[in-house]
C-alpha cells in the first residue's frame, strides 16, 4: 500500500520542459514511475521525449488532470513562480502536489499554504524545498535516487535530502515501504505528524524512521504526537548538535534562535515518549535494524 | 538577514510609520555634528539625544551602548566610549544620535512568522520595554498573540483587533492601529520574518511612535527585493565573502576540521559526528560548513577544497560525500582534478584529506582514488570511522602546517 504514492499514481511535471523538469521527469520515468504528462503554459500541445517516452505537455494542471487522469503534480517551477504553480494545482484539486523548488520565499509558502486551507486543503502539499515522495518498487516523484534502496516495511520522514539517501542506502537490505522528504524551510504542506499519522495507519509499514534537524519545534510536537497516536516502533535522528545559534545551516529553517530549536531539545522530546535517537545516522540505521529484526 | 536598527527605520520611514528623529555616526564627531543640529533645533532641551549603538543583538541598553546626553559634547564624549565597544561579541561600527523623546508609555507590537500554525502572528502587549521573552516566560497571558491569515492581511478592523487584545489604553489605540497596517506592509513588501518594534510609545503629546526598530529579512526572496543598500561588510567572515562570491554555501566554525560534503542535513549531520569523534582526540571540532549541492563537479570541489584549506586554524580535511543523484566515480574525479588544479594554482595541498565515498557507484570511485595515488588523500568506507580518522589527524597535526 505505501503512504501518498502507489503504483497507480499517475504523475504529471509542472515546469516539465525546463531542465530540472527533463532531468527528473526522466529519471523517474527510468524508475518506473507513471509519468502522463506535463505542463508549460507557452509550449501546451507539444511532447517532450523523456527515456525514451514522449510525454504529453498541457497548458494547465486542469487540462493536465482531464486528459490524462493525473493524481500528482511534481513542480520544479523556479521559485519566483513556485507560488503560482501551487495555487494552479490547489485550484485543480489535484490530490498531491509535490513543490521540490528551493529558495521560495517564505510569503510565497505561506500564501499558498493559507489558500490551500481555505479551498478545504483537498491537495496534499508536501515541501517546499524538499526531494520527494519515493515507494520503493512502485512509484517516485520527486528527486529521490530510486538505485539506493529496495522495496521493505521501513517508512521514513525526514526534512534532509541527502541523509534521507543516506539512511534509505544503509538499509537497503530491509527496505522501505515510503520515504517522503519533507523540506528543510521554515513553512512546509506536510509535517512529520502527518506522515507519522499516515504510516500508522499502513499496514506495510511495521517502523518508523524519523529525520529532523535544528529550528523551529516539529519534532517537539511530533513527540507529542508520538506518545498519544503511534504504537509502531519510531527510530530518531536529529542533525546540528554542533551548529552555533544565528547561522543558518543550509536550509532556511536550519536556524536556532535564542534558546529554541535546538538538537538536544529535541532529542531529549523525543526520548521521553520512547523514541530511540541515533547520535549518528549509522547508529540510527543500527537501532532501526534492530527494531526491524525484533518485530 | 537582520538589519540594524537605523535601516530597519529608514524602512519604517518609507512606509509612514512614524520614528523619532535621528541620523547614524561612525566617529565621535559625526555624532557631535547630529547632536548640533538637534540643539539648535531644539535650544536647551534636556536631554538633547539619546546614542545608541548599532549592533545586531539584544540587551544593548544593559550592556551600556545607549546613552543620554544633555551637549553636543556630551555627545560626542558618549559616543566615542560606545563605539568600539564590544556587545555580546558584535563590535559597535557606528551609532544612532536621536532625538530624546517624552514617553508618557511604553507597549510592544511585532509581526512575524508563526512556523508551527504555518501562518503570520502579530503580538502585542500594553506591557512594552521589558525582553518580550522574559515577559512571554513569566506572565504569558499579558502579551495577545493573534494569528494573522496571510491572504486577508491586516486591515484597519484586524489591526483594531491587535491593539486592544494587547490592551493598549484607549487613547493610542486609533494611533497604534494605523501604525501597526503600516507596519504590516513593511512586513509583507518587505518579505520580512520578523518586524518588531519594542518599545512602541506614547508620548506626552498623545502621538505613537516607534522608538526601537527591528527587522529580519527572507534571504529567500533576495531575488526580487533591493537590498543591496543593507549589505554590512564589517560583519562578513573573509572566507565566508570568497566562499559567497563563488556561490559556495559556506559557514566559519571554530574548529580544526575542515568539512565539505553534499546536502544541508549530511553536512550537518558530518559536523556533528566530527565534533564527537574529536572528544578523544583533545577536543578537535569542525572548522566550517561547506554544502557543496548536487552535482559535484571538479571545478566545484577544487573552489570548495580552496576555501576550505584558506582558513589557517584547519589542520585535515574531511570530504563526505553520499552519491545520490551525482555518482562517486564523477566525485572522485572531481577530487583527482581539484587537488591537480590546486597543484597547478601553484597551491599544492599539504594537509591530510579523509575521503568517505558512499552511494551509488562508489566502489569504483573508490578505485579511481586508489589509482590516482595522491599522498594526502586517505580513504575511509564509514562516515563514523572518516570522521574520526579526520580528527585523529587533525589532533596530531604539528600546528604551524
Amino acid at each position: 500500500m505505501a503512504i501518498f504514492l502507489n503504483a497507480d499514481s499517475r504523475i504529471i511535471v509542472q515546469g516539465i520542459t525546463g531542465s530540472e523538469g527533463r532531468k527528473h521527469g526522466a529519471r523517474m520515468i527510468a524508475a518506473g514511475a507513471k509519468v502522463v504528462g506535463g505542463t508549460n503554459p507557452r509550449k501546451a500541445g507539444q511532447t517532450v521525449e523523456l527515456s525514451g517516452v514522449e510525454v504529453p505537455v498541457f497548458g494547465t494542471v486542469a487540462e493536465a488532470m482531464a486528459a490524462t487522469a493525473a493524481n500528482v503534480s511534481v513542480i520544479f517551477v523556479p521559485e519566483a513562480g513556485t507560488k503560482g504553480a501551487v495555487i494552479e494545482a490547489i485550484d485543480a484539486e489535484i490530490p498531491l502536489a509535490i513543490v521540490i523548488t528551493e529558495g521560495v520565499p517564505v510569503h510565497d509558502s505561506a500564501e499558498f499554504w493559507a489558500y490551500a486551507v481555505a479551498k478545504g486543503n483537498k491537495t496534499r502539499i508536501v515541501g517546499p524545498n524538499c526531494p520527494g515522495v519515493a515507494s520503493p518498487g512502485k512509484s517516485n516523484a520527486g528527486i529521490i535516487p530510486a538505485d539506493i534502496t529496495t522495496e521493505g516495511r521501513i517508512g521514513l520522514v525526514s526534512k534532509s535530502g541527502t541523509l534521507t539517501y543516506q539512511m534509505m542506502y544503509e538499509l537497503r537490505d530491509i527496505g522501505f515501504s515510503t520515504a517522503v522528504g519533507i523540506g528543510g524551510d521554515p513553512i512546509i504542506g506536510t509535517t512529520h505528524i502527518d506522515c507519522l499519522q499516515a504510516f500508522q495507519d499502513d499496514p506495510e509499514t511495521d517502523a518508523i524512521v524519523m529525520i529532523g534537524e535544528i529550528g523551529g519545534d516539529a519534532e517537539e510536537r511530533a513527540a507529542a504526537y508520538i506518545e498519544k497516536h503511534v504504537t509502531k516502533p519510531v527510530v530518531a535522528y536529529v542533525a546540528g548538535f554542533t551548529a552555533p545559534e544565528g547561522k543558518t545551516m543550509g536550509h532556511a529553517g536550519a536556524i536556532i534562535s535564542g534558546s529554541a530549536g535546538t538538537a538536544q531539545a529535541k532529542k531529549e522530546a523525543l526520548e521521553k515518549v520512547g523514541v530511540r535517537v541515533g547520535r549518528t545516522p549509522s547508529e540510527t540505521a543500527r537501532l532501526t535494524r534492530e527494531v526491524m529484526q525484533a518485530g | 538577514m537582520d538589519l540594524f536598527e537605523y535601516q530597519a527605520k529608514e524602512l519604517f520611514a518609507e512606509y509612514g510609520v512614524p520614528i523619532p528623529q535621528g541620523k547614524v555616526a561612525t566617529t565621535p564627531q559625526e555624532a557631535r555634528q547630529i547632536a548640533e543640529e538637534f540643539a539648535a533645533a531644539r535650544p536647551g532641551a534636556k536631554p538633547l539625544v539619546v546614542i545608541k549603538a548599532q549592533v545586531k543583538t539584544g540587551g544593548r541598553g544593559k550592556a551600556g551602548g545607549v546613552k543620554l546626553a544633555d551637549t553636543p559634547e556630551e555627545a560626542e564624549e558618549k559616543a566615542s566610549r560606545i563605539l568600539g565597544m564590544d556587545i555580546k561579541g558584535h563590535t559597535v561600527h557606528s551609532v544612532l544620535v536621536a532625538g530624546d523623546t517624552d514617553i508618557a508609555q511604553e507597549f510592544y507590537l511585532s509581526f512575524l512568522l508563526d512556523r508551527s500554525d504555518r501562518t503570520f502572528l502579530s503580538m502585542c502587549t500594553v506591557e512594552g520595554g521589558m525582553e518580550i521573552e522574559d515577559l512571554a516566560r513569566e506572565r504569558p497571558h499579558a502579551l495577545a498573540r493573534i494569528p494573522v491569515n496571510a491572504l486577508s492581511g491586516v486591515d484597519h478592523a484586524k489591526a483594531l483587533e491587535i491593539v486592544r487584545a494587547g490592551r493598549l489604553p484607549e487613547a493610542a489605540q486609533e494611533a497604534a492601529a494605523q501604525l501597526a497596517e503600516r507596519l504590516w506592509a513593511v512586513f509583507t513588501d518587505e518579505d520580512a520574518t520578523l518586524v518588531e518594534v519594542n518599545p512602541l510609545v506614547l508620548t506626552g503629546d498623545g502621538q505613537v511612535i516607534a522608538l526601537d526598530a527591528k527587522v529580519s529579512l527572507d534571504d529567500n526572496a533576495a531575488f526580487r527585493q533591493d537590498w543591496d543598500r543593507f549589505a554590512d561588510p564589517s560583519a562578513v567572515d573573509p572566507i565566508e565573502a570568497r566562499a559567497k562570491a563563488k556561490h559556495l554555501n559556506y559557514v566559519k566554525l571554530d574548529g580544526e576540521v575542515g568539512i565539505i560534503g553534499n546536502g544541508a542535513g549530511l553536512v550537518m549531520s558530518t559536523l556533528d559526528v566530527v565534533a564527537y569523534a574529536g572528544e578523544d582526540f583533545g577536543g578537535v571540532r569542525p572548522a566550517n560548513f561547506l554544502d557543496i549541492g548536487g552535482g559535484a563537479s571538479a571545478e566545484v570541489m577544487a573552489n570548495g577544497l580552496d576555501i576550505v584549506l584558506s582558513d589557517p586554524s584547519v589542520r585535515s580535511v574531511l570530504v563526505n560525500v553520499f552519491g545520490g543523484i551525482t555518482s562517486c566515480d564523477a566525485v572522485a574525479n572531481g577530487i583527482v582534478s581539484a587537488i591537480g588544479m590546486l597543484e597547478e594554482r601553484g597551491e599544492p595541498v599539504r594537509l591530510p584529506i579523509v575521503v568517505r565515498l558512499d552511494g551509488n557507484n562508489a566502489a569504483e570511485g573508490r578505485r579511481i582514488l586508489d589509482e590516482a595515488g595522491i599522498p594526502v588523500v586517505e580513504q575511509v568506507a564509514t562516515m563514523d570511522d572518516a570522521a574520526r580518522r579526520a580528527a585523529e589527524l587533525a589532533a596530531s597535526a604539528p600546528t604551524g602546517v
